[in-house]
């Protein structure tokens, strides 16, 4: 059983976001290690990018700190394997956007990411149709396949069936961000999806609190919190103890 | 899941979207498609352009610049005269008759220059859509009176204050808000640029002004020219008066980029012109020559026109590169502001910034031609939205 597999054992799980170099890469390798330490199952690691279309104001803040503070793809890598080294063993998965792993060299990426003990990749900007490219380079280690409220039925289907690892559900037609209230229609969503894979089914963009994420868990295999667990983290004068704290209360809002 | 039409142009192109996207594009996609078919469509949007636009626009001999350059003997498409100012009207027609085809009723769109926001506010305006403009804070203060005739034609304009504020940073915030609104809102991308079917979608918009000049040039001088020439920032003026001559193998077709303060600078927009950045990457949907450094962080460009103030060229631009069809240069901010005032003194006609960079190039090459050769330039904007940059500019001096 590979880390993914395993982190799926106890259902649902909680996958925080949280990007390193920021507030700066010593603290977001703390930060991260805190969040591994208290109560994430997963950690969806972010790569910085100058123009993160996907993302909503507060990633977009953090992460263009991040490359102000000088944060590059091959310092991201070598915080992974610093985190390996530290002992944390659960599944961290890298979060970027296309073009800094292009400009590194896919297969080199690919390979130093494995190297460094990454378990697999979330491209936003890498739609199915754009994919082959990607996976071909990637080998063993997954791309996981986003599906959103948009993504007709037929489409579901082909791109839940070719799932690697989890599904990706964003919950909102959006960008990332904390919202007020859940998108509704998210539990037939789910089991819409559910009818064409057997792989986990994860729901991530707006989900900011403990509340939020119980009930979500309640029908998805595991909960994603992006840019809640950037604010509260990043806004603290102790990120570390934050993180700590933060952790712990989804996950014990999660059993 | 496979596209109606060739989504990419040998390696560039392509859709590198978020997922939430992709339907729209899909959709998008097949209105284009069954619109294309439709002669209804075809009608409509034809006689907007002769009705609305004012085309055909002329074709007109620059007789003084060409005795003074003493070479090849010059001609202007006039996108100049084209209603709202350039050619941007002709795409933004275009994609607000297929945003009526989908049952939409919002637009979004990004400017640079403030051109393509103009059109798009215009073409909301005359069709009935709300429309939301998104531009750089940078560009909003260098474009002042495109963003109060924004406003007049009803366009609510939101600045961009991420990023390095100008149009790059605007396509960001025009896709961000298409992605959080795409259920009833189309994203009116104004360049050559974007996903597909964005670059192949425009380009058959923006076709009219190479058809339009092949024709006129046939009719009213009696061959085609030896040269034409178009400045390119996403390139969407150029890729359509080149569209018009690219299987006329015998005309030269030549692309001008910014060149800023100059290559050796560092500050440009001048894609395929600084191999040190210029290189193959993915940005706004597509692969394509996109300025930016060695960790694949998009550059920031400089140019005194906002037109072409912009990371990324056209895909289709990067493979008539690649395959030679077309060579592409660039001017400097001083070559295009020279430019701009040869062009008032000798023809009478105050041309945008960007289209200077495309005079500044006739200037440079003319002279080296024979008096029987002939240049076609497009002369894709007036200059009327640049006098507070040239008085600026040309007071430094």
């Amino acid at each position: 059983m590979n880390r993914i597999e395993s982190a799926f054992t106890t259902k649902p799980i909680f996958m925080p976001y949280f990007p390193l170099g920021y507030p700066d890469l010593e603290t977001s390798i703390d930060v991260i290690e805190a969040l591994a330490k208290n109560g994430a199952d997963l950690i969806e690691v972010g790569l910085s990018f100058s123009d993160p279309l996907a993302d909503g104001p507060v990633i977009q803040h953090a992460t263009q700190i991040a490359l102000e503070k000088g944060i590059t793809v091959k310092k991201s890598l070598e915080a992974v394997k610093e985190l390996r080294r530290r002992g944390v063993d659960i599944p961290l998965i890298l979060m970027g956007y296309y073009n800094p792993m292009l400009a590194y060299g896919l297969e080199t990426f690919v390979r130093d990411a494995a190297q460094a003990g990454a378990d697999g990749f979330i491209v936003p900007d890498l739609p199915a149709e754009e994919s082959k490219e990607f996976e071909e380079a990637a080998g063993d280690l997954p791309l996981i396949r986003m599906l959103a409220p948009t993504t007709p039925p037929e489409r579901m289907e082909a791109i839940a069936r070719s799932a690697k690892g989890f599904i990706y559900l964003v919950s909102v037609t959006g960008i990332t961000g904390e919202r007020k209230s859940l998108a509704e229609g998210l539990g037939d969503l789910i089991t819409q999806v559910r009818e064409h894979t057997s792989a986990p089914v994860c729901v991530g963009f707006g989900i900011s609190t403990p509340e939020q994420a119980k009930e979500v868990g309640e029908m998805a295999d595991g909960v994603i919190v992006g840019s809640a667990c950037v604010k509260t983290i990043g806004g603290s004068e102790k990120p570390v103890e934050a993180a700590r704290q933060f952790a712990a209360a989804f996950r014990s809002a999660l059993r | 899941m496979t596209t109606l039409l060739p989504p990419k142009f040998g390696p560039y192109g392509g859709q590198f979207v978020p997922e939430t996207l992709m339907p729209a594009l899909i959709e998008l996609e097949e209105a284009f498609v069954s619109a294309k078919a439709d002669v209804e469509f075809q009608r409509e949007f034809d006689k907007l352009l002769a009705s609305f636009v004012g085309r055909p626009t002329p074709l007109t001999y620059a007789k003084r610049l060409s005795e003074k350059l003493g070479g090849a003997q010059i001609y202007l498409k006039r996108e100049d005269l084209a209603h709202t100012g350039a050619h941007k009207i002709n795409n933004a027609l275009g994609q607000a008759l297929l945003v009526k085809r989908m049952g939409k009723r919002r637009i979004v769109a990004e400017t640079g220059a403030g051109q393509h926001g103009v059109a798009s506010a215009t073409a909301a305006a005359l069709l009935g859509l709300e429309c939301v403009v998104y531009m750089g804070e940078v560009d909003i203060a260098r474009q002042e009176p495109n963003v109060f005739r924004m406003k007049l034609l009803g366009a609510e304009v939101r600045p961009v204050a991420s990023g390095t504020r100008t149009l790059k940073d605007a396509i960001n915030e025009a896709i961000r808000d298409w992605v959080t609104n795409v259920r009833d809102t189309h994203y009116l991308l104004g360049s050559a640029l974007g996903p597909h079917p964005y670059p192949t979608m425009v380009r058959e918009f923006q076709s009219v002004i190479g058809r339009e000049a092949r024709e006129q040039m046939l009719m009213e001088v009696g061959r085609l020219p030896d040269t034409v020439i178009a400045c390119v920032g996403g390139g969407s003026n150029a890729i359509g008066v080149f569209s018009g001559f690219v299987d006329d193998a015998d005309v030269e077709l030549i692309g001008v980029e910014a060149g800023g303060s100059g290559i050796e600078t560092g500050k440009h927009a001048a894609r395929f012109g600084d191999p040190s950045k210029g290189r193959v990457g993915v940005i706004h949907g597509t692969r394509t020559y996109v300025l930016q450094d060695e960790d694949g962080q998009i550059a920031e460009t400089h140019s005194v026109s906002a037109g072409l103030d912009y990371a990324a060229v056209g895909p289709e631009h990067a493979l008539l590169r690649d395959i030679e069809r077309a060579f592409y240069t660039s001017a400097t901010d001083e070559e295009a502001l020279s430019a701009f005032q040869t062009l008032c003194h000798t023809e009478g006609i105050i041309p945008a910034l960007e289209s200077s960079h495309a005079v500044a190039e006739v200037i440079k090459r003319a002279p080296k031609m024979r008096k029987d050769q002939i240049i076609l330039v497009n002369l894709s904007g007036r200059g009327d939205k640049d006098l507070n940059t040239v008085i600026k500019e040309l007071s430094k001096e």
